[in-house]
């Protein structure tokens, strides 16, 4: 038996591209695996579910834990990795707040059904429907079945630490991997529990080097509308609807320094309790009109305006979904 | 259950004009329907859409918004920015599929304890025909427990 510590990391409701970013820290992959024994990680290594099951309880020292819970299996397996691990991270977007999975509360599970297996762009001309439980002639076979919403880690199980990001930054979960070296080494100490970790406490127009003004605006326009957008002015203030202000720094304005806006992928800033208002309060600020009539008439600028204020942080925001999501349990 | 329903309405008044409107109405004896519980803030402008999204999620039925007429803000022109705000938190209301009408403004002087307690009267009356939210039951009814607002993430 291995005297290292034991890593483990699991994806659960989720793309698979913070699995992507982990590897793209480059060497130091290397040393991941020269300080930790890989108890279990499904992507990189061949552990099975029972190989978890068998360890004692807190035997794994890490878990990082990317994706959100979307069904049944992946709830069994947070409370399973929570039992096993002595810290367990949120790691990345989906983990922390639901992600772009979490957008699927906006419809009722029926209709997302419908939409995946019976609409013109799916080949399924059988028909079939996916069943939690079906009878073969071999006897019967079970898939898990969906959970009502798509939850976020922190509201199924007790989560230590959180890593915003779709996905972590690679120099961010590098930085993050050092810590826990030098934790190990006894050279550092852990972050009170709760903390954020791999990111900034400000926002990402902190991190942005555009020039920022007094913002007026009269107009909200997408970004391949506006030809050329000012390489070194404000996106906010060019119209182009910019998620910095509301959103954690940590990603050195990755977006807005490439000439996209921000999309808010790093999640609410340090203090804000609601991700979607916080934006709503940030870009109502700037719109330059007192009418009613002309107010409306900029806000059509916005033409999905839950996507654009909810679209990585709506399983974590208040409401946790739309009302659509509720029809199928009898409101 | 229409016959039994009481909404649930928190309002949120301006220190200067609505909040002392609904004073006047008060020692005025006017009466108006107790379903509605005021918050005072020091300026509509002040009302973060968090304020309103969190009453909805928590039980709220229906959220009021008041504030003094446009051009007669005590701090100039912050009554635009509660404008501009309400209209759009409507939007994202409808794209969460929640009616809109849930949430209204209203402007009041502070001389206008008559027109408050009208305001107040029609918008109970707007909720009752809505029906409940329910949101928190909505939240609750899986057994997952009603959470706190998500500082966590940004503790």
């Amino acid at each position: 038996m291995s005297e290292k510590p034991k890593f483990a990391m699991y994806w659960s409701g989720s793309c698979g591209g913070c699995e992507i970013a982990v590897l793209n820290i480059g060497e130091k992959i290397l040393e991941v695996d020269a300080r930790f024994e890989v108890a279990f990680w499904p992507v990189a290594v061949d552990a099975k579910v029972k190989d978890v099951e068998a360890l004692p309880d807190g035997d794994i020292l890490l878990t990082l834990w990317n994706g959100s819970i979307r069904n049944e299996e992946n709830e069994h397996m947070a409370h399973l990795l929570r039992r096993k691990s002595k810290l367990l991270v949120a790691f990345g977007s989906c983990a922390t707040e639901g992600c772009i999975p979490g957008l699927a509360n906006l419809a009722p599970l029926g209709e997302i059904f419908e939409t995946v297996y019976h609409t013109i762009s799916t080949d399924n001309p059988q028909g079939i429907h996916p069943q939690p439980v079906t009878q073969v002639p071999e006897g019967e076979i079970t898939i898990p079945a969906l959970k009502d919403r798509v939850y976020t880690l922190s509201q199924v199980v007790d989560v230590d630490y959180y890593m915003p990001g779709c996905p972590p930054e690679s120099h961010q979960i590098a930085a993050v991997l050092d810590l826990v070296f030098q934790v190990l080494e006894g050279k550092a100490q852990l972050p009170p529990k709760g903390s954020v970790i791999g990111a900034g406490g400000s926002t990402v127009c902190d991190e942005c080097p555009r020039a920022r003004n007094v913002k007026t605006i009269k107009a909200f326009r997408r970004i391949q509308e506006v030809a050329p957008a000012d390489p070194a002015l404000c996106l906010l203030e060019q119209g182009i609807p910019c998620n910095g202000p509301a959103t954690r720094s940590g990603c050195d304005a990755r977006c807005p320094r490439a000439g996209a806006q921000c999309i808010g992928c790093y999640g609410p800033a340090e203090g804000v309790i609601d991700y979607g208002a916080r934006l709503m309060t940030a870009f109502a600020s700037v719109i330059d009109a007192t009418e009613p009539e002309e107010i409306e008439r900029i806000l059509d600028g916005i033409p999905d305006p839950a996507g654009q204020f909810y679209r990585f942080n709506l399983a974590d925001s208040l409401f946790k979904a739309g009302a659509p999501a509720f029809k199928h349990n009898g409101h | 259950m229409s016959e039994t329903f009481e909404p649930v309405i928190i309002g949120f008044t301006c220190n200067w004009c609505s909040y002392r409107a609904a004073d006047l109405a008060g020692t005025a004896r006017m009466k108006y329907a107790p379903n509605v519980r005021l918050i005072r803030l020091m300026c509509s402008g002040r009302l973060d859409p968090t304020f309103v999204m969190k009453a909805l999620a928590s039980g709220a039925d229906g959220v009021l918004i008041t504030g003094c007429h446009p051009g007669e803000c005590h701090y100039i022109e912050q009554n635009y920015k509660a404008l501009r705000r309400y209209l759009l938190l409507r939007r994202v209301l409808k794209g969460m599929g929640i009616e809109p009408e849930r949430v209204k403004l209203v402007w009041a002087s502070a001389a206008e304890g008559m027109k408050l307690a009208q305001e107040i009267n029609t918008f109970v009356e707007e909720i009752r025909a809505l029906g409940p939210l329910g949101w928190n039951r909505k939240l609750a009814g899986n057994g997952h427990k009603v959470e706190e607002p998500a500082l966590e993430v940004a503790a």
